[in-house]
């Protein structure tokens, strides 16, 4: 399985200078399972590149799993060019909105509307699907296998794993570890704290010996802990902790802070790696970086 | 009688929070750091609001893989944010009217159902029931007459009458209730429970909280449920318009080891258990 970053900044796209190295687009990445089958994860600013390298195979099949409808994870979907090209077979799996009860392609469409975009939804060439994940569902082509677990955002995010031929991946979309949201002397600090204690372990169970884990790692700690806290992302610590405890193999920390530049997120990354002192015997830690591609 | 039909639950879609819940829940999130303890507190002491979290987290459509029964429990779930927002649709719609047609005091009848919460509650800690599932007892016991706000909202005149043939027969009010219409507010709780896909000891404990006696093998919550409404009852407590409850089966009494005077002694000081409903009902 092979699998290539597209966008790896968090929020919102930033082009410029200060962050060449690292990429300035927003999610999107492809994954090749062991017939080249072609996975998409999310649909952010750099799905755009991704569309424009697809011509040669088309027409193509193509499976886009979005963790979740944010704009920095659906912003490139008008902009796919496979979209426009008639003999396409396109599916789009996520999760409905829970608020209002909008299924994916509603929820979709819309950024599509008159206002937001020239072409309607209902126009493109392109034959799209649309499927509302439920939680532990398990979508299966060629010998690719995606299931999902829900992780914690302010709005339903799913995690997925990608297992083809013996080798797998989980991506987690944007995740912030629960936290409790009562005091340690309020009288429900200990039931919450098993509810969270349970939530936890179900999520590292999903990681659980993964060749590649793809996480939110959005935050340092200390500005986690001092402004972020119920923003929906992780930090390098964390993230740290649930790969170690997870035993995967490698871990990719995505999803960059948009107003750090490329330098300020290294010097982030090397002090975490210093702190949370990792040896040999620990998964090996990898800045997720636009453009790159790795083998699971 | 045809009581559970399309037009009915889409008036329930739309059905407003009791006034002290919305009015709370506008005040908290209007502040920036609104605080997600407080606004679970909120969401669990209204009926309306609990319910309609319940019935969106455990909808078919997200199929989680575990029912959710608390909202605690939901908020670690699906997240603060769609709690709050949830929360903000539903008190968007405007309040529950205090006066209805039906003549029915909601804020004793809220009173009334935070009591039940808070004694059923308290009763699981006493029987053993883990810290962690004591959510599930206080949010049967909350929403066990929910169907009465359905009642009171889509049907005043049948309801108005059920609780003066009660009152006039001194007969349970569930038993006016059948005698008048056919069904009963616990039976009518319960299929629109079911409806939802609400968890399964939460729709039984629902159904059952008048007849659990009649149950081969009752669940401590059906029996939590059916004696706490009744210690409720007995300490006059607010009012769920029942005014001649049928006893607490034998049965029952046997399986917890309490009748309701012995469950009251083991409780203790109700006024401090009952100072939180008081204080959230009476504003």
């Amino acid at each position: 399985m092979r699998f290539k970053f597209w966008g790896v900044r968090g929020s919102i796209a930033t082009p410029g200078p200060k962050t060449v190295r690292y990429g300035g687009n927003t999610t999107c990445i492809e994954i090749r399972g062991a017939s080249n089958e072609l996975v998409i994860l999310d649909a952010g600013t750099g799905i755009f590149q991704l569309g424009n390298t697809l011509a040669p195979e088309f027409p193509i099949n193509i499976n886009i799993f979005l963790s979740h409808t944010h704009w920095d994870h659906i912003q490139g979907l008008p902009m796919f060019s496979p979209i426009f090209v008639p003999g396409n077979k396109i599916t789009i799996h996520g999760a409905m909105d829970i608020v209002s009860q909008h299924s994916v392609k509603e929820v979709l469409s819309r950024q599509m509307e008159h206002a937001y975009f020239p072409v309607k939804e209902t126009e493109l060439a392109a034959e799209l699907s649309y499927v509302d994940l439920q939680e532990n569902d398990c979508i299966e082509f060629g010998e690719t296998r995606v299931t999902n677990c829900l992780l914690n955002h302010p709005v339903l995010n799913f995690g997925y794993r990608v297992e083809s031929a013996g080798k797998s991946l989980v991506f987690t979309g944007d995740h912030e570890w629960p936290y409790n949201i009562y005091d340690q002397t309020d009288p429900e600090y200990g039931a919450y704290q098993e509810i969270i204690n349970a939530r936890r372990q179900k999520i590292i169970d999903f990681f659980k010996d993964v060749d590649a884990l793809i996480i939110d790692t959005s935050y340092d700690d200390i500005e986690y802990e001092q402004s972020k806290v119920g923003w929906g992302h992780g930090t390098f610590d964390k993230s740290i902790a649930a790969a170690k405890e997870s035993s995967v193999k490698k871990c990719y920390l995505t999803h960059h802070e948009p107003t750090r530049s490329d330098d300020e997120l290294e010097d982030l990354y090397f002090a975490a790696l210093e702190r949370n002192d990792i040896s040999d015997s620990d998964p090996e830690f990898i800045l997720a970086k636009e453009g790159v591609e790795f083998l699971a | 009688m045809q009581i559970i039909h399309e037009d009915l639950l889409a008036m329930v879609e739309a059905m407003p929070a009791f006034p002290q819940g919305v009015s709370k829940v506008l005040d908290l999130c209007s502040k920036a750091d609104c605080s997600p303890k407080d606004l679970v507190s909120v969401v669990e002491r209204d009926p309306v609001l609990a319910m309609r979290v319940l019935k969106l987290v455990n909808s078919p459509f997200i199929g989680l893989s575990q029912p959710i029964s608390s909202i605690s429990h939901g908020v670690a779930y699906v997240g603060m944010n769609t709690i709050k927002n949830i929360a903000l649709t539903v008190a968007a719609i405007g309040m529950l009217p205090r006066e209805n047609k039906a003549n029915f005091d909601m804020d004793e009848f809220l009173q009334h159902s935070l009591g039940t919460a808070a004694v059923c509650k308290r009763m699981a800690g006493l029987k053993g029931v883990k810290e962690t599932n004591s959510a599930d007892y206080f949010l049967a016991g909350l929403l066990h007459d929910f169907g009465k706000v359905i009642l009171v909202r889509q049907m005043p005149d049948q309801f108005s009458e059920a609780l003066e043939e009660a009152q006039k027969k001194k007969l349970a009010l569930d038993a006016a209730e059948r005698m008048i219409y056919k069904i009963d507010h616990a039976e009518i709780g319960a299929v629109l429970a079911a409806h939802w896909a609400l968890p399964e000891g939460l729709i039984r404990a629902i159904r059952y909280h008048h007849s659990a006696g009649d149950l081969s093998n009752p669940s401590l919550l059906e029996q939590i449920v059916m004696a706490g409404n009744l210690v409720v009852h007995r300490l006059g407590f607010g009012s769920s318009g029942n005014y001649y409850p049928a006893e607490l089966p034998k049965s029952i009494i046997k399986n917890l080891g309490m009748n309701i005077d012995e469950i009251i002694s083991a409780i203790g000081d109700t006024d401090s258990l009952f100072a939180d409903a008081k204080a959230f009902a009476s504003t």
